[in-house]
């Protein structure tokens, strides 16, 4: 379905993304796991196509996605919903327009700009946001729902895009604990109720294990892991994370349950 | 893919209707508003080509008959325009001067004034509203009206247009001056304050590395801006390249190909300004490239 083909993406001399490949063959829930700076926004960015890559290929379903142009390239974003850390919604407008921005590339300019959606569209975006429920919050702005609420308007909105992918980067690292867990479940819904294909980038290993089918460890740009959770033992993670043996997964997870779980 | 159903529950229902409630009133008044926005932009255009002595429809084809009668001459006489490039230089130079001066006086001026009128900085915070009102007025009273009343008194030449586009200057900036004050924060001069500090201490320390970027951003904008104004003034006898220009665009002199010299000369000279200042805008803002 999605293939990547040695994807480079260099910045000077210094290379983000180093001829990354990998393959996904159905659809699955993926995380992207790696020190800060390992290149993962980018290998997001890329697919999305926010940033050109410098080299490589990306198929999806059998199409070249690196060399789409124009109107051909915003019809691919508008197939690939991209969820932010910063949740990169508009402040002032009012979460139904938010959502409702996932029609753009479906809708004309001169349409949106008088705020000329189809009613059917509003209804859609009202019942996406009942099922993350968060519809009594409809039609406040965007700016004053927090952090957890803005990010599963995010989520709406990629719904709304009604993509065949789902990238997220970094979905929860500006959320606390209770709605990290709530953003990871929705995320995961998403994959188990439609069947789509969700990418994130996560922070912390136990998200990554607890909730994704596949991991992928980068490390300065290229993948040094790719495998099921089952496989991602500590010694792997502390080759991914450049750490030595002072490295503990607990003391960095933002899961509630971690505390429980592991005794310090 | 398993899709939404369009029915909804029934919590949705009313959210639904309360939305489309409001969606609609929106738009209602959003096309009230773009009526009465056509409405009176026609109304207004009819009435003012109604006064006009010549009337817009009659004369907008004749718009292009200036530059297209400045192209061909200087195009005629294409030959000598290097040569008129460097007899209007010593002129162009006049003006920058000009500009440069009047834009650095105006700004420091601005910087003490804007200082005064910013909430939470002021020296004297009862002062506000005065030192604002001077600013309005140093504003509103246009660089023309102030040099022509100094050429009146001190006689023509670079100063009187200095002095003028210094006055206006320290107005303009003043105010925006003022408005990237507001947005510092208070913080550090709090800081500075329980060590003891003057006010002027306070301000150069505490307020000046937070704003200077903004400042230097608007300070090089008004020195554009300046630069344009005082080829202006030199139409009322303040010197420099806008005398030079007065007297080549005058009809039927056949000195268009010195006034095609001129325009390229300003618009080289903006070009050159507008590279430099985001240059050193860039490095102030995100500082020196290691």
């Amino acid at each position: 379905m999605l293939e990547i083909k040695s994807l480079t993406k260099a910045f000077g001399r210094n290379k983000a993304v180093d001829t990354v490949t990998f393959t996904v063959e159905k659809p699955a829930m993926i995380g992207i796991i790696g020190r800060s700076g390992a290149g993962k926004s980018t290998l997001l960015r890329m697919l999305n196509r926010l940033t050109d890559a410098t080299e490589g290929r990306i198929l999806f379903e059998g199409r070249d996605v690196t060399a789409l142009r124009g109107a051909e390239k915003r019809a691919w974003q508008s197939d690939c919903a991209m969820i932010f850390q910063q949740f990169n919604l508009v402040p002032r407008m009012d979460v139904v327009s938010n959502v409702l921005h996932g029609t753009l590339n479906r809708r004309s300019t001169l349409a949106t700009i008088f705020n000329l959606y189809p009613e059917a569209d509003i209804h859609r975006a009202i019942d996406i946001l009942d099922r993350l429920g968060i519809a009594e919050h409809a039609p406040k702005r965007a700016e004053a729902l927090s952090g957890g609420q803005q990010q599963r308007v995010a989520i709406a909105r990629a719904l709304m895009q009604d993509p065949k992918m789902v990238l997220a980067d970094e979905p929860i690292a500006s959320l606390d604990p209770m709605n990290a867990q709530m953003v990871m479940e929705d995320l995961r819904r998403i994959h188990e109720e439609d069947g789509r294909t969700v990418i994130a980038n996560l922070h912390t290993l136990d998200t990554a294990r607890r909730y994704c089918d596949r991991v992928i460890g980068m490390l300065a740009g290229r993948i040094v892991f790719d495998g099921t959770p089952e496989q991602l033992t500590t010694g792997v993670a502390r080759d991914i994370y450049g750490a030595d043996a002072g490295f503990s997964e607990s003391a960095t997870s933002t899961e509630i349950g971690a505390l429980e779980r592991v005794p310090a | 893919m398993a899709e939404l159903s369009a029915e909804g529950t029934e919590r949705t229902t009313d959210i639904r209707a309360d939305y489309m409630a409001m969606t609609r009133r929106k738009r209602l008044y959003s096309g009230i508003l773009l009526i009465v926005f056509v409405a009176m932009m026609t109304s207004g255009f009819m009435l003012a080509d109604s006064r006009n002595a010549g009337g817009f429809w009659d004369g907008w084809h004749n718009i292009l008959d200036f530059p297209a009668q400045v192209w061909g001459e200087a195009w005629e006489k294409a030959a000598q325009l290097p040569g008129h490039l460097l007899t209007f230089l010593p002129a162009l130079l006049e003006t920058i001067n000009i500009a440069a001066a009047s834009t650095l006086l105006g700004a420091l001026g601005a910087i003490v004034v804007s200082l005064l009128a910013t909430r939470g900085m002021a020296r004297w915070p009862r002062l506000i509203p005065l030192f604002r009102r001077v600013m309005d007025v140093m504003r509103a009273i246009p660089e023309i009206v102030i040099a022509l009343v100094l050429i009146f008194v001190l006689g023509g030449g670079p100063v009187p247009a200095m002095i003028a586009i210094a006055f206006h200057t320290v107005g303009a900036l003043g105010k925006l001056f003022s408005e990237v004050n507001e947005n510092a924060s208070l913080k550090p001069v709090e800081g500075l304050q329980s060590v003891g500090a003057s006010w002027s201490q306070r301000m150069l320390l505490g307020v000046m590395p937070q704003v200077a970027p903004n400042y230097l951003s608007y300070a090089l904008l008004r020195f554009e801006i300046n630069i344009r104004a005082s080829a202006i003034l030199g139409f009322v006898g303040a010197g420099g390249i806008g005398y030079e220009l007065k007297n080549a665009m005058s009809w039927g002199q056949g000195k268009f190909d010195e006034a095609a010299a001129i325009f390229i000369l300003l618009f080289l000279t903006i070009v050159f300004f507008d590279q430099i200042s985001s240059h050193y805008r860039d490095r102030l803002t995100r500082g020196r490239p290691l």
